[in-house]
């Protein structure tokens, strides 16, 4: 009986946790407020009150051991929230890279822009289609673009042995119309005609040689740097050259990769999708760059997020011991104290609660506490990958989001949770007497 | 070794702490052999004795970046070299244009310079004697519940075929296996590069990249720059690194894999240390008095210490042991979890001795403290509960 009752305990105590971990912060608030409400308002919660505020008071004298709560859980946090403030980091600086009202167009079943190859005459014929807007002069503002990759030496390491790979990107004057969030911070552009090149500050802080005025070599041409380009996204990690240029260079004629237009309104992309694949001309594939940038994100982030979550599950398995260890002690050794107030007419909730809010109150800093450290750390590191369907080296910031500093908290909350539930049902389930007598 | 049951007994004290305690050092160690298979399948990747006598010649410009054929010729005559195969990107996806298949049109002799991927001779006689017949990885095989004869469709990204669809089809005749599925073969798909360069009209003769076979590994350096000799100054310059090497820079290009690791096991066992080492504190404040009457029967200061240090170093052992046991058990999941990504399916010696290690070392980081107030310890002091 004893064993089915632990059981049932133990399986509600599992599902309530994934329910809470997947709560939303208003349904945190309500719990909250119904909290308070019955502290305030009914006798037992005064009791708690009064329960959990000896508890709390004697916290100082078991500094140690309370301590054991906060770092173990405080190390769970900042693994986790530092994992998923990367894959948040990776997903966000692709998703900032498309937006609603940008239409990227490539050759049909192309899964990235580099695999993708288009005639001139079929980018001129996308250029023309109805739904693109159109600048001052009435020119369509669509910008047929050439991405190739290069390899460059990395910082830092042997100019021979360590060579990265950059996406090379020719374009024209429209790409600068398309792009108004692309500034150059550094130097000038490039001149068209001319083997110069704008490199994405990004690109800058992974390679070397890409400062403004030096020279360098990708293949066996000599380029110069003129200028260092940010645009905050994914761009940033590209070098930006003219087209008519990076074509020859990379032996591919006039053709381009990819034609990226600025749609006329919220509606104009059907008119312009529509448009293209009626045309025989054409066999392409369309869709919002948002659309495009997302889904390319998608793997890798999700595998990152699935790595710190697991990370995460068996650290919290540990720190959830841990914790146990703690309270039970705890519990131990005030367990004449608490056998006087079941004595003196106190019930067992108010007991239950009173242990529950101080572990999840350590809990709680234990959390704040972790997600601070990786917030501190992380928050703003740079880091850089392959980005899956293209052949560059992406970088990107780690973000420490509100909604992961979030998930972090509501972690830290639910291993307080299991970690006291355990010691504060033994507090209460303790016969009054045997408890009095030990020592 | 006398003291076992002594040591045991103490450590047993308090079952249900000792063994909370347990759990937590179990899933330390958990942790670290998973994360240790993981750094060690990166760090091993493309390392193979094989690895280090393949020279990998791609363009110099970008890897993207086609060869022309006539290299081959002039590669193979280079002193050293034992055999000379060349393959092309084919950039297939199967079903879905997303579910991306590394499928690669390759030359007649590529199987012969990776002899650590095994192929049925029969297999092996189909493949070279037809046209349109590829050889499938076993891990991909197993993934899409493929047999030898099944007709296989396959869209390429980037090459259409003489229609001008980018649909292709093949007839799978034979399957690729190698030792532990670690070669990489295992997980990709090779059809015949001449059927290829004849089928799309785009490739035209090109080749994607060279791979030659040396005598004497000692000589790959001097051979890599004999190969990048050949086509200096010309609109194809090339560069020759070893595989092992060309495999090693683009993981590091992926993710610093050992950074990664190596930080969230620094914060797993900082954790770890005060969580084990308050237990400890509170396991020898409790049995003041015991360590006690020890000490009056005889037991010498050292000897008190060293019991507890050694119950601490026990308890770390006992964890780690049953944690890297539960390792072997998972990781052949995680394994066919990752697509292949993670070749480890059991915990190498390497990693057992630095686990080991790492317990002995944090049993006694944990074990000093509360070890050298048990040696300080005044018996009369003790006993009287002061």
């Amino acid at each position: 009986m004893k064993f089915v009752i632990g059981l049932v305990t133990f399986v509600a105590v599992i599902v309530g946790v994934m329910i809470f971990l997947n709560l939303p912060w208003q349904g945190m608030l309500v719990l909250l407020g119904l909290l308070a409400l019955w502290m305030v308002l009914t006798r037992r919660g005064q009791q708690t009150w009064s329960v959990t505020a000896v508890g709390i008071s004697t916290l100082p004298q078991r500094l140690g051991s309370s301590a054991v709560i906060v770092i173990g859980i405080a190390g769970v946090v900042a693994v986790l929230v530092a994992m998923l403030a990367m894959a948040n980091g990776y997903s966000e600086t692709l998703r900032r890279t498309g937006s609603e009202d940008t239409a990227i167009v490539m050759r049909g079943g192309s899964a990235a822009e580099v695999s993708s190859v288009l005639g001139r005459d079929s980018a001129l014929v996308i250029a023309q289609a109805p739904g693109i807007a159109r600048d001052d002069q009435g020119k369509p503002i669509a910008s047929p673009e050439l991405v190739v990759a290069a390899n460059l030496p990395m910082k830092g390491g042997d100019p021979e042995k360590d060579i990265g790979s950059v996406q090379l990107r020719g374009i024209g004057d429209e790409a600068w119309k398309l792009r108004t969030n692309a500034k150059i911070i550094a130097g000038r552009k490039f001149e068209p005609g001319k083997y110069e090149l704008v490199a994405g500050k990004g690109a800058q802080h992974q390679f070397a040689g890409l400062e403004p005025g030096k020279q360098i070599k990708l293949g066996n041409q000599i380029w110069t740097v003129t200028g260092i380009f940010a645009t905050n996204d994914a761009m940033d990690s590209e070098l930006w050259a003219d087209a008519g240029i990076v074509g020859p260079a990379y032996r591919r004629g006039s053709s381009v990769t990819t034609v990226f237009a600025r749609l006329a309104g919220p509606a104009a992309f059907d008119k312009f999708k529509a448009a293209l694949s009626s045309d025989p001309r054409l066999q392409t594939d369309v869709s919002t760059t948002l659309d495009y940038f997302s889904k390319q994100s998608e793997g890798t982030s999700k595998a990152i997020t699935i790595i710190g979550i697991v990370v995460g599950a068996i650290m919290a398995i540990g720190a959830v011991f841990g914790a146990l260890n703690t309270m039970f002690a705890a519990v131990a050794t005030r367990a004449r104290e608490i056998a006087t107030l079941r004595a003196i007419g106190f019930r067992g909730l108010p007991v239950v609660m009173a242990i529950m809010l101080e572990t999840m109150l350590l809990a709680l800093i234990g959390g704040a506490l972790g997600g601070i450290i990786a917030w501190l750390i992380f928050n703003g590191y740079t880091a850089s990958t392959l980005a899956a369907g293209t052949t560059g080296q992406l970088t990107f910031e780690f973000k420490v989001a509100p909604v992961v500093l979030w998930t972090g908290l509501k972690w830290a909350l639910a291993i307080g949770f299991i970690g006291g539930l355990f010691p504060a049902l033994r507090a209460a389930r303790l016969p009054v007497t045997t408890a009095l007598r030990e020592l | 070794m006398k003291y076992l049951h002594l040591i045991w007994a103490a450590l047993f004290r308090r079952k249900t702490r000792t063994i909370l305690t347990l759990v937590s050092i179990i899933a330390a160690f958990l942790l670290f052999g998973l994360l240790d298979a993981v750094r060690v399948s990166f760090a091993e990747a493309g390392q193979s004795a094989n690895g280090a006598e393949r020279l990998q010649t791609s363009a110099r410009l970008s890897f993207i970046q086609p060869l022309p054929q006539g290299l081959g010729a002039q590669i193979a005559t280079v002193n050293g070299i034992k055999d000379v195969a060349y393959a092309n990107w084919f950039g297939g996806a199967y079903q879905d244009p997303h579910n991306q298949v590394f499928t690669f049109a390759v030359s007649p002799n590529y199987l012969d310079i990776y002899p650590e991927v095994e192929v049925a001779p029969a297999e092996r006689k189909a493949f070279d004697s037809t046209q349109d017949g590829i050889l499938a990885g076993e891990i991909i095989v197993k993934k899409y519940g493929w047999k030898v004869g099944d007709k296989i469709p396959l869209q390429s990204q980037i090459f259409p075929n003489k229609a001008g669809s980018k649909n292709w089809s093949f007839n799978l005749v034979g399957v690729m296996k190698s030792k532990d599925a670690k070669a990489f073969q295992s997980q990709m798909i090779i059809m015949h590069w001449k059927m290829f360069d004849e089928t799309t009209p785009y490739n035209q003769g090109m080749v994607g990249w060279y791979i030659s076979r040396v005598n004497d590994i000692n000589q790959s350096d001097r051979i890599a720059r004999a190969i990048d000799a050949l086509s200096a100054n010309s609109d194809h310059e090339t560069k020759t690194q070893t595989e092992q090497a060309a495999t090693a820079n683009w993981i590091k290009q992926m993710a610093d894999i050992g950074l990664i690791v190596t930080s969230i096991m620094g914060a797993v066992f900082f954790t770890l240390v005060l969580l084990t080492g308050n237990t400890m504190m509170q396991a020898v404040r409790e049995r003041t008095s015991e360590l006690a009457v020890l000490k009056t029967i005889g037991f010498s200061s050292t000897s008190v210490l060293m019991m507890v240090l050694a119950e601490s170093v026990l308890l770390l052992l006992l964890g780690g042991v049953i944690g890297l046991g539960l390792v072997s058990v998972l990781a052949p999941v995680m394994s066919s979890q990752s697509g292949g990504m993670i070749t480890h399916t059991s915990v190498g010696a390497g990693s057992w001795a630095l686990g080991i290690a790492l317990a002995i070392v944090i049993g006694l980081v944990i074990g000093i403290l509360p070890a050298w107030r048990a040696m300080r310890l005044n018996i009369v002091d003790a006993l009287a509960g002061r």
